[in-house]
């Protein structure tokens, strides 16, 4: 009975309506970055004569240009790496340890201390930027990447993942064994629990380091010499150029920088990450 | 939790006791750092609010202590006012569209009957732009819809205009491209968490209906929609939130301006620019208010994720 209810002519219109839908969204999230390749292949002259969808051949002189230009980005891609890397690497390790504290252990205030960081998940940073800039200022780190990275120790959101990913996946059994070994405790923690977290370490430093990559907020408040500056700053400051002397072929190189590592980054890690959104989610 | 812990052997309690001072040990980097980057700053921000500390010419004035002088200045002045309207303006327009293509994606995604074919392919390219660097995708629209930028030559190649239309010099258009932006930026996050939640949901439920006879309009509206409302207020409340954090966005693409007119500037903007031109009594102030309205809809998204968690 399915198979006919599902080759009837109403099930037929809807799925191609539904083709029609997705071929359309699929062009509206694309195009804007086909154009943007297609525009660091051509020169400056090419591209005020007008759009064209053909490819031109001045990418490597564009790219060439953008790396010898006044604008310190490879230097900017150095930095927003560091940045990011160490953000993703601390903020997974001891996220996960705090996860596996409330997991595992059993004391006193323990509900307590679950339900804070849980209350505290969604408060935006913006709003304690004044309070850290003063803060930052006072222990003299401001121009240093230390305070873009130290604070990614104390990620809630990291926190939750871990949690609800041994609910489900760290039995308290092994633990049980392991500590039969005589294993210490830490010992226990990166050897046996870190390895069974991995899928979800992948998931969650993902997402840290694509958060870091991106943030433009903080460290433009933090970091204020040019070499020290991450990507996004730099971008920042090419939008508050002059445009009319501007080579726009370099200017599409830039962006194309800043962009394309990313995306090609997402597509090999692409099943982790569309897997990754759900889980850290509410679950109905 | 109390069951659980009568329910196990005694031994096994007490060996478990022997180890218990270690979930404190493990819960110390945490706690410094939430202190030390979190605590501390939330605690000095509160307190900056309520002196007159500002930069006027090459000295700073203040700090003095002038209660809650700042908060009145702040919605005198009616600025607050309209950035927060605008705000929610260019949240609505791109929430509107983002959850009504989300709702429907979702809905096809979890269709049996529908079975479509390369699920995967268009769930990796709908999400992608969410991952994109915000303030790289807000640079490349701006030189996309700039004056002599490939929309209007494109648009005028096809003889739809004569002369190029200034994107960023009209109220609507530069509100529309951020919503839109906004929209493109999130409606394959949005779809993913709904598919989630619909996938949730007892296909026995859908069965027995289809059975009775509904047509799959009727389910959505019936069935799906009444069975999926705690996760679309979930998703309701942390895109609000979301929202009032705009920043990236409009702030390139309309170089920190918030032009025509301001009518692009968010509230975040506004933080900033107090933040650089080192108005700390009012950055304050702000950031206060920000963070009681953040904070009573942070409950609200608390209230779902922490009543099953905790019980657990």
């Amino acid at each position: 009975m399915k198979e006919k209810k599902s080759n009837s002519p109403s099930v037929k219109v809807r799925r191609v309506i539904a083709y029609i839908v997705l071929i359309l969204l699929t062009f509206i999230c694309l195009v804007w970055f086909y154009i943007l390749f297609i525009n660091t292949t051509r020169s400056n002259g090419e591209l005020n004569k007008g759009f064209t969808a053909i490819p031109s051949t001045f990418f490597m002189k564009n790219m060439h240009n953008l790396f010898h230009g006044p604008t310190p980005v490879i230097q900017g891609m150095l930095n927003s790496l560091i940045i990011a890397v160490s953000s993703a690497v601390l903020s997974t390790y001891f996220s996960t340890m705090t996860a596996y504290a409330i997991h595992a252990y059993e004391f006193k205030g323990k509900k307590a201390i679950f339900t804070f960081i849980l209350a505290i998940m969604m408060i935006p940073t913006q709003v304690t930027a004044l309070g850290f800039i003063h803060l930052v200022n006072s222990i003299h780190l401001n121009d240093t990447f230390w305070p873009l990275i130290l604070p990614s120790i104390a990620a809630p959101a990291t926190f939750f993942y871990m949690k609800q990913y041994m609910d489900s996946n760290l039995p308290s059994s092994l633990l049980e064994a392991a500590r039969i070994d005589g294993a210490k405790e830490l010992h226990i923690f990166n050897t046996i629990v870190l390895p069974l977290m991995k899928p979800a370490l992948a998931v969650q430093a993902i997402f840290t380091f694509v958060a870091s990559w991106n943030n433009y907020f903080t460290p433009n408040l933090i970091l204020d010499s040019k070499m020290k500056q991450t990507l996004p700053i730099l971008l920042a400051g090419l939008r508050r150029a002059d445009w009319k002397t501007f080579d726009m072929g370099q200017v599409y190189a830039m962006i194309a920088f800043a962009i394309f590592p990313v995306i090609i980054v997402y597509l090999l890690l692409s099943k982790y990450i569309v897997g990754g959104v759900t889980a850290g989610g509410v679950k109905e | 939790m109390a069951d659980r812990t009568a329910a196990a052997p005694k031994a096994r309690t007490k060996s478990i006791k022997r180890y218990n001072k270690y979930g404190y040990i493990f819960l110390i980097p945490f706690a410094a750092a939430f202190i030390i980057f979190q605590l501390i700053p939330l605690v000095q921000t509160v307190y900056n609010s309520f002196f007159e500390n500002y930069k006027s010419g090459l000295k700073m004035i203040g700090p003095n202590f002038i209660g809650l002088d700042n908060y009145k200045t702040l919605f005198a002045s009616g600025d607050f006012l309209i950035y927060f309207k605008n705000t929610m303006i260019m949240w609505v327009m791109g929430f509107i569209p983002q959850m009504a293509v989300a709702l429907l994606l979702a809905a096809w995604f979890t269709d049996v009957s529908l079975r479509l074919k390369g699920q995967r392919f268009f769930k990796t390219v709908i999400y992608m732009p969410n991952l994109i660097m915000a303030s790289a995708f807000a640079l490349l629209f701006f030189t996309l819809f700039s004056d002599n930028g490939p929309v209007n030559s494109f648009m005028i190649q096809l003889g739809l205009i004569s002369k190029p239309y200034q994107f960023l010099a009209h109220i609507g258009s530069t509100r529309w491209l951020i919503a839109f932006m906004n929209f493109l930026m999130w409606f394959g996050n949005t779809t993913i968490l709904l598919m989630a939640g619909m996938m949730g949901i007892d296909t026995s439920l859908f069965e027995a209906a289809e059975v009775d006879g509904a047509t799959s309009t009727q389910i959505f509206w019936r069935i799906t929609m009444p069975l999926l409302r705690p996760i679309t207020v979930y998703v309701l409340i942390t895109s609000l939130i979301g929202g009032l954090q705009m920043f990236d966005v409009p702030q390139i693409l309309t170089d920190g301006s918030g032009d025509p007119m301001r009518s692009s500037m968010t509230l975040i903007m506004y933080l900033n620019k107090h933040l650089y031109s080192k108005n700390y009594g009012m950055a304050g102030a702000l950031s206060v208010i920000l963070l009681i309205i953040t904070g009573i809809l942070s409950l609200i998204v608390f209230k779902f994720t922490a009543s099953k968690q905790v019980e657990s």
